[in-house]
Parts: C-alpha cells; sequence; structure tokens
C-alpha cells in the first residue's frame, strides 16, 4: 500500500467508525471492539519493540496501567479532559520506556525480558500502596455525562480507541518502512555488527522504547473512562503481557498488519470465548493458539499466507 | 606526534577480570599500507581490533585515528570516521537479503548518501562476485560467499581504514586468491588495510609490515622477511 492509499484508508476506516457509533447497536458491541481496538494499540505498541528490534518486552501491563493511572490523576487533581488524559498517559508511559531503552545497555535478550516483567510487579506494588490512587480498593470514575460527536460516551470511547488504532498502526507502519526500520532490524540480527556497520543502536533502541511505551500509555490512558473503575490487579493484568506478545507473534511479527491481524483474530475469539464459554477459558485458548503457531507458522498468519502466495505464483 | 601515523595505537591495555588480554600494545599504521596483524591463538588480536573498532573500549592506552583520539568514542562513530572491520565469524543481517544487508552501511555509515543506494550496493557485490546473489536471504549463503558479503559490506561503509579479521580461514587456495584479490584492488583504491590471518602464505605476500601478538604483547613488528627470521616469533609458535 503506497501511503497516500494508505491514508485515505485510515481516514475512511475512523469515518466508518464514526459512522457505526451513530448507528447506536447494543451497547456490548461497543463495550467489546473497544478491548480489540485496545489490543490492536497494544500489540503493535509491543512490535515496534519486539518485533522490530527483537526487545521481547513482558511488562505491557506496566506501560498500560502506568497510562491509565496518569488518567486517574487527571481526573482526581483536575477533571482533565480526556484529550489531556491521552496526552499525559502517553507522555509518562514514554518517559518510563525511555528509562527501559537504558536497560538495554547492560541487559540483552531473556535477561532484558525479566527486567521488563519485574518492572510490572514493581509498579503493581507501588500503585497498591498508593493512598491517592485509591491503593488496592481501586478508583471510583465519574464518567462526563455527555460525550461529543456521538450522543453516547461508550460509543465515543470507541470512536476514540479506533483512531489511537489508527493512529499507532500508521506510526509502526512509517518506522517499519523508514531507515529506522532498517536500522531496528539490522539490531535485532545482530546489535554488534549493526554497530561497526555505523547504526547508532543505543540512540535506536531508544527510540523504538519510547515510542512503545508512549503507544501503550496512549492504550491505557482511555481505560478509567472505560471502566469507570480502576484498581490495581485489573490494570496491571498478566492478560496484557501475554496478549501483547501473542497477538503479534501470531499475526507475524515482520510487519505492521501482523500484529492488527493477530489482535482483531485473537481479540475477536477472545470476547466471543468470554460471552458463550467463560472468561477463564480466554488465557488458555491464547495458550493453544501461541503454541500451535510457533510450531506450525513460526512467521505467523501474514508470512504464511506470503508464502503460499509466492508459491502459488511460482 | 608525526605526521605519517594514520593510525596510531599507543600502549593500548584491556583486562577481562583477572585475565591481561592487552600489555601495553603500540602500533603505527601509515596511510595506503598493508598491514598483517599475526599472533598463536589467544594472543589477542581480535581484541586490539575490537578496541581499534570501537566495540571494545580499553582500559589504558590511547588511539587515534587522523590525528583525532578516538579512545572512548562508540563504535558507530569510529564507522562513520571510516574504520570498517568484517567479523571473524560472518555476522550477516540474517532477515536482511545480500543487497539490503548492504544498504545499512549505505545509509547509516555516511549520513547524507541517499541517493541511489540499491545502484551502489549492486555495485559493490558486484566487485565481490555477488551480484547474482543480491535478491537472496544472506542466511542461505555458503560460507564463502557469507565472507565476502562480510567484505562487501565493509566497503559499503566507504572506509578509510578496512580491518580484515579472519577473512580466509577455512576457504580453499582458490577462494583465498580470491579475497586477496578483493582485498589488493581496495588497497590500491587508497584504503588502508590490517588484515589478521592465520593463513601464512597469505599474509606474508599480502603485508608490506607485520606485527606479532603473543599473550597480548607485541613481541615483533617488521618487514615480512624480517618476521619470518625472527627467533622469538618462531618459538611463539613452536614452543621452546
Amino acid at each position: 500500500m503506497h501511503g497516500g492509499r494508505f491514508a485515505l484508508v485510515a481516514i475512511a476506516v475512523v469515518a466508518a467508525g464514526l459512522l457505526v457509533a451513530k448507528l447506536g447497536f447494543n451497547q456490548y458491541y461497543y463495550f467489546a471492539a473497544y478491548v480489540v481496538l485496545q489490543y490492536v494499540v497494544l500489540a503493535t505498541a509491543w512490535n515496534i519493540l519486539g518485533g522490530y528490534t527483537g526487545y521481547v518486552n513482558f511488562g505491557t501491563p506496566a506501560f498500560f496501567a502506568l497510562g491509565a493511572y496518569t488518567a486517574v490523576v487527571l481526573i482526581k487533581s483536575m477533571k482533565a479532559p480526556l484529550l489531556a488524559q491521552l496526552v499525559a498517559g502517553a507522555a509518562v508511559s514514554g518517559v518510563l520506556g525511555l528509562a527501559i531503552g537504558y536497560l538495554t545497555l547492560r541487559l540483552r535478550g531473556v535477561f532484558f525480558s525479566i527486567a521488563t516483567l519485574a518492572l510490572a510487579v514493581v509498579l503493581q506494588t507501588m500503585f497498591v500502596n498508593w493512598e491517592y490512587t485509591g491503593g488496592a480498593r481501586g478508583f471510583s470514575v465519574a464518567r462526563p455525562a455527555t460525550a461529543p460527536l456521538v450522543g453516547n460516551y461508550v460509543q465515543f470511547l470507541f470512536v476514540v480507541m479506533l483512531a489511537l488504532a489508527v493512529v499507532a498502526v500508521a506510526t509502526a507502519r512509517w518506522i517499519e518502512r523508514s531507515w529506522i526500520g532498517r536500522g531496528l532490524a539490522a539490531i535485532r540480527d545482530n546489535e554488534e555488527a549493526a554497530e561497526c556497520m555505523g547504526v547508532p543502536t543505543l540512540r535506536l533502541k531508544l527510540v523504538a522504547t519510547t515510542v512503545s511505551g508512549l503507544l501503550m500509555g496512549l492504550a491505557g490512558a482511555p481505560f478509567p473512562y472505560y471502566v469507570t473503575f480502576v484498581e490495581p490487579t485489573s490494570v496491571f493484568d498478566l492478560n496484557y503481557a501475554v496478549n501483547s506478545l501473542a497477538m503479534p507473534m501470531i499475526g507475524g511479527t515482520s510487519t505492521w498488519m501482523g500484529p492488527v491481524v493477530g489482535a482483531v483474530l485473537l481479540g475477536t475469539a477472545q470476547q466471543v470465548a468470554t460471552v458463550t464459554i467463560s472468561s477463564a477459558l480466554n488465557l488458555l485458548l491464547v495458550g493453544v493458539i501461541l503454541v500451535a503457531f510457533v510450531i506450525l507458522a513460526p512467521e505467523g498468519i501474514v508470512g504464511l499466507v506470503r508464502r503460499l502466495a509466492r508459491r502459488g505464483r511460482s | 606526534m608525526s605526521a605519517d601515523a594514520f593510525l596510531d595505537v599507543q600502549a593500548v591495555t584491556k583486562r577481562f577480570g583477572g585475565f591481561q588480554a592487552l600489555t601495553a600494545v603500540s602500533l603505527r599504521i601509515r596511510q595506503g599500507e598493508r598491514f598483517g596483524l599475526i599472533g598463536p591463538n589467544g594472543s589477542g588480536k581480535t581484541t586490539l581490533i575490537n578496541c581499534i573498532s570501537g566495540t571494545l573500549h580499553a582500559d589504558g592506552g590511547r588511539i587515534l585515528f587522523e590525528d583525532r583520539d578516538i579512545t572512548t568514542l562508540p563504535a558507530y562513530r569510529r564507522t562513520r570516521l571510516g574504520i570498517a572491520r568484517s567479523f571473524q565469524i560472518p555476522k550477516p543481517f540474517t532477515s536482511m537479503t545480500a543487497l539490503d544487508n548492504l544498504r545499512i552501511p549505505i545509509e547509516y555509515a555516511r549520513a547524507g548518501h541517499h541517493d541511489g543506494v540499491v545502484d551502489e550496493a549492486m555495485g559493490i557485490l558486484g566487485q565481490v562476485g555477488l551480484a547474482a546473489k543480491a535478491h537472496v536471504l544472506s542466511a542461505a549463503l555458503t560460507q564463502i560467499e557469507m565472507r565476502k558479503l562480510e567484505l562487501a559490506r565493509a566497503m559499503a561503509a566507504r572506509p578509510k581504514l578496512l580491518v580484515s579479521d579472519e577473512a580466509m580461514a577455512g576457504l580453499s587456495s582458490g577462494e583465498v586468491d580470491d579475497i586477496l584479490a578483493i582485498l589488493f584492488q581496495l588497497n590500491q583504491r587508497g584504503i588502508t588495510i590490517i588484515m589478521i590471518e592465520h593463513i601464512m602464505r597469505a599474509v606474508m605476500r599480502f603485508s608490506e609490515r607485520i606485527a606479532v601478538l603473543d599473550a597480548g604483547e607485541k613481541i615483533a613488528e617488521g618487514r615480512p622477511e624480517e618476521i619470518l627470521a625472527n627467533e622469538r616469533v618462531e618459538r611463539a609458535y613452536l614452543g621452546e
């Protein structure tokens, strides 16, 4: 897809979403679609660091929760509007991403992954003990009475998350196709060789961790208004870590399309399973599909389709 | 400081914990020179190269390149100044084609040169005889092809100083001649070359001067015939 066509499709997607929001279907569909779109953002953000750069991050909940709690603080302290919550949530998580980037100086491979997991645990403990945001009891949020564009606030949040997903995907796509993306791929393939070929590895890794963290915070910022009740165990849920890693792996980590495909398929399957069977089944579902893909199609759905298409042509 | 030292390694020392890998090694290499670096396994050759290229930082001593102190510069900055290297064990970017492997140094080592990247990369692949493999994933190349790609990638950085770390290990004598021909050609274009090699026939033929490392110390330096006649060198290689 060329840049112009991509932009047109992106605008069309948001416009279609706005239309769908105006139609006013059953509320549940907007709720469910919001979750799927939130995973599009998280999976895309994860893939910038995990897929393009090769640093596996288990700390998605930390970045997501930090975005959500930043919004909580803004709501409590000054009743800041949603836009301010988005900007602040993204900024704070972006700074955390930058800090994590400096970790890559000393920690590589599995050691980096363990550190990110520890980060989520440490942050969760902090928020459990921080009285201002309600500590372990949690914090109740009152949504604004009216929503712009579409009358209902849930429908409005659906449109917002759709727009954020488009922003995240466009960012990932731009990185992937620019010289930055080739530099990140060189780091993933061989960091030492990349550095010796003139790639400023630290600087590029900082870009990757910051952008990735920033987008995860962006996904978390509207969360308080979405659930209206924020408490540590729900925003630091292991599901965020597992899903944001599994979705790109299943969709394919080498292109921006992979996380989108993975998040839409797996996210939708989880929503259906939650309603028809049980919510506890979700993690099992992800686990089984992930294992199947790692063994049968390690390059994900996008890679699989491309390989089949190539075989069909030749 | 004399002007003829293009690369001036001054008493470089490197320790790994309690192990002294390099002890006050000094080298002065002139512009356009073909310089050989030899020594038994574990003598510190690759450590010295790592200190010159910046993948390791020296614990003591200084390194000057074109009269500029580069001792603490990160590796990518040194590459941009004109120091490129190939690796002893080829380290291609495995998810990329041979062509894309060269795009990295072309785009990154020389900021601002972004036109005609593909043409230039193809040209370099042609020089090392890999033009037919341009669109093959680098992971699928043979051993000799990977070594040629290593050299091609270093060439794509447009170096003033090229460090070739055992580019010929494990190759047949015909293949060794191939690589030697490429290195001679680069040298004729004015590129200074440091060659680390175990294949004596190749180093002796290629080098104008040779330095010998043993247990992290420089034990000899001179023209190839002087090195061959040196008793300390003989002892280092063959024992007492």
